[in-house]
């Protein structure tokens, strides 16, 4: 399980942790998946998984360009921030209002180091990834079993 | 001896689609403005791209969908997981101050954004009378 370090305070989510806490009742004991995305802890929604090399965060951050969000990677923590900005204009209505608008900011413990220096992100079509190399020490050392001989 | 034929009467049931999909949908969160000359629908659906994007209108009916291809590990499991991946679906009923023919939309950034202008008013005609 991955440890998380910060959540949930913003301006962004004000209207999600009012929402989480009616509806957190209501769905206990589902499986986590059947929740879409509105009830997740905060925004944005981050997956994380790891293989041999690399460990792996993604991030459905549509709307948003590199400008707007900031990347810190430090150690075993990882740091996804920015703002997401409104439509701001003066002759308008809102018939829907469903899409958040504010700051964002959440901080991950990963399960290892890895080197920040060749961390890689990569936005396309509001998704970011980030990809970051396990740090050496951290990396699984095979160990050679040696049969003694009799 | 006769067989009586047993049947469960028909059950009164509400209307509506099911789904026969066999991915997982998911409905886009979105913002609807209303500006002076237009209806603006902003759709979040990352993932998807512009040609994947799918929207149909029909009988006041806006139906909009955006097909996202797999970007789940398939070897390891997640070591956090928030959300699923799968495609996006929503229909709207609109109303029929819509100008169906100029319905516009552009795919930015993972948002749809849809430009439903609204109908002018209808210009009065000039009607010219023949003589023989």
């Amino acid at each position: 399980m991955l440890a998380l370090r910060v959540n949930g305070s913003h301006s962004i989510n004000r209207l999600r942790s009012e929402m989480d806490r009616l509806f957190d009742s209501a769905f206990e004991g589902f499986p986590r998946l059947t929740r879409d995305a509105w009830f997740a802890p905060t925004f944005p929604a981050v997956n994380v998984w790891e293989d041999t090399d690399n460990v792996y965060a993604e991030a459905e951050l549509p709307g948003l360009k590199l400008d707007d969000i900031e990347l810190l990677v430090m150690g075993d923590e990882l740091t996804i921030k920015g703002e997401r900005k409104d439509v701001c204009e003066d002759e308008v209505s809102y018939h829907r209002k469903e899409r958040g608008a504010g700051y964002f900011n959440r901080v991950f413990r990963l399960p290892v180091g890895v080197d920040a220096e060749k961390v890689e992100a990569t936005l396309r079509d509001g998704v970011l990834t980030v990809t970051m190399p396990k740090a050496d020490e951290a990396k699984p050392r095979k160990i050679e079993v040696k049969t003694l001989p009799r | 001896m006769t067989t009586m034929a047993i049947e469960k009467p028909a059950e009164r049931e509400i209307a509506r689609t099911e789904p026969t999909w066999n991915r997982p949908q998911f409905r886009p969160n979105v913002d609807i403005l209303e500006r002076p000359d237009e209806l603006t629908v902003l759709a979040d659906m990352p993932g998807t791209s512009a040609e994947d994007v799918n929207i149909q209108f029909e009988n006041g009916t806006l139906t909009l969908q955006g097909k996202v291809k797999d970007r789940e590990p398939q070897e390891t499991g997640y070591l956090l997981q928030e959300y699923g991946v799968g495609d996006f679906h929503r229909t709207f009923q609109v109303s029929e101050i819509i100008d169906a023919a100029r319905i516009s939309a552009e795919y930015e950034d993972g948002v749809l954004i849809l430009h439903l202008p609204k109908t002018e008013a209808v210009k009065p005609r000039k009607i010219t009378v023949k003589t023989n």
